[in-house]
């Protein structure tokens, strides 16, 4: 018992580890605030070409969001980050991550509100356009937020989803949480700071657990 | 049987319009025109392309070939403006189509904001108006969902009067309502034909028809059959079709 405390839930090592833990967390609210609007943008836009484009269009986006929901996310942050210099292109660690969770959380996002859009009767949009709103006006004020409000709990679900998938950022040497944790772990040769990153997870994300939980039991 | 008087000028003048959907033709070469303060009714069977032309009437379907002028508007050219001509046509459909995450007063203040650009205690009150015209004065702060069909019908009506059109479209504005709905909506009509709002209506209420239509409009087929005073075509119509149909209407 004395030895699992020791090498789990170590006290002294805590203390020892704790300021980059807390940066590693501070990096991982950073990512968080990047990857998730990024995402949000990018399968708006795929959302709404997947509805109300021509249809070449709408084809182009169900053909691109198939694309980026196949391809593993960890793999496209590699291949931005370390594969693209091989182009002469550098787009840097932030750049990858900025990039890859606009193509990939965006193609997941733009799966769910393509179906929100979906789930707006036609008639919305047309009393709309009849009172003289111009066709962005109408999304805008009348049939996107009755489309978010429709998929609400599936929004907020991948949304921690990709709160979650910040920590493949690791891999590209952006110190967040799980990065952090992995170095203080090869300092400290104790597995106290993984698990004090497992429960600062669980604490920024068990409120959004929890909100999912009540907005499903709404619907 | 003399024609109905031609008015000085129609404010609504449909020309030649023809839409198919696919393969199939639903109007085919309809001529359409409704004078100033006029009520028009249009009645046929399901199928026979009335909601069709009526929903061409403010573009909400694309016409493949024709002309239509609004309130001199040339409503086709790609010149113009739609959204600034649409704000002269009010249009009320058979599902009400209120938005259902915004308050009655809400639902009609948002084209007077976004698109007259009214300031938001100017919208207010002009909704205020507007819905306490429609009789529902009391029950502005309420969500579609909390009120009965025929009071969001009639929101819809306030929502679309508002704007101050010079024509209303009417598409089957009863037929989504309990019976016992129908009659305050009719109520709101007949109101508005009073203050001399130009109407066009399409709908099975023929005893409104009666009562408060000039004119009578039959179509089948995508083609206008017939047309005249309610009294002739009611009480006398000349063409096979029509006769079929009130026949089967007035059953009901």
């Amino acid at each position: 018992m004395d030895e699992f405390l020791f090498a789990f839930l170590n006290g002294e090592i805590l203390r020892e580890a704790w300021p980059i833990l807390w940066q590693g967390f501070l990096y991982t609210l950073a990512l968080s605030a990047i990857t998730v609007p990024l995402g949000l943008l990018g399968g708006l836009i795929l959302g709404l070409l997947s509805t109300s484009g021509p249809r070449a269009v709408r084809w182009a986006a169900a053909a691109w969001t198939d694309l980026f929901r196949a391809i593993p996310p960890l793999v496209l942050l590699v291949f931005l980050y370390a594969g693209l210099p091989f182009a002469g292109i550098d787009v840097g660690a932030w750049g990858a991550v900025a990039i890859g969770f606009f193509l990939n959380t965006g193609a997941y996002y733009g799966e769910v509100l393509r179906a929100g859009l979906g789930s707006v009767p036609r008639g919305q949009m047309e009393a709309a356009r009849s009172t003289g709103l111009s066709h962005g006006q109408a999304l805008a004020y009348v049939v996107l937020p009755q489309a978010v409000r429709n998929v609400l709990p599936d929004l907020v679900s991948n949304t921690l989803e990709v709160v979650k998938l910040t920590s493949i950022a690791s891999v590209v040497a952006l110190p967040e949480l799980l990065f952090q944790a992995r170095q203080a772990q090869n300092a400290t040769y104790n597995a106290t700071p993984i698990v004090a990153a497992a429960v600062a997870y669980f604490v920024l994300l068990w409120p959004v657990v929890r909100v999912i939980s009540r907005l499903e039991n709404k619907r | 049987m003399s024609a109905p008087p031609t008015a000085p000028r129609p404010i609504i003048d449909a020309r030649g319009l023809w839409k198919r959907f696919g393969a199939t033709p639903v109007l085919k070469g309809v001529d359409f025109s409704v004078a100033e303060r006029e009520l028009v009714f249009i009645i046929g069977p399901s199928g026979s392309g009335k909601s069709t032309l009526l929903r061409c009437l403010n573009r909400l379907e694309e016409p493949d070939d024709g002309s239509i002028h609004v309130d001199g508007i040339e409503l086709l050219s790609p010149r113009t403006d739609i959204n600034a001509a649409r704000r002269r046509i009010g249009m009320v459909f058979q599902g009400f189509n209120l938005y259902p995450h915004m308050t009655a007063r809400q639902n009609v203040m948002l084209a007077l904001r976004k698109v007259l650009g009214r300031g938001k205690a100017e919208a207010a009150g002009i909704a205020a108006a507007a819905l306490a015209r429609v009789g529902l004065a009391e029950r502005m702060e309420h969500y579609p969902a909390q009120l009965s069909g025929g009071q969001q019908q009639r929101v819809a009506i306030a929502r679309a009067i508002a704007l101050e059109p010079r024509v209303m479209l009417f598409d089957e504005p009863t037929s989504a309502l309990d019976p016992e709905l129908v009659g305050g909506v009719l109520n709101v009509m007949r109101e508005l034909r009073e203050s001399g709002m130009t109407m066009v209506v399409v709908s099975h209420e023929m005893a409104f028809a009666r009562a408060a239509a000039d004119r009578v409009v039959f179509m089948a087929d995508g083609q206008k059959l017939e047309e005249g005073p309610p009294a002739q075509i009611f009480g006398a119509p000349r063409h096979e079709r029509t006769r079929a149909f009130i026949r089967q209407i007035d059953r009901h």
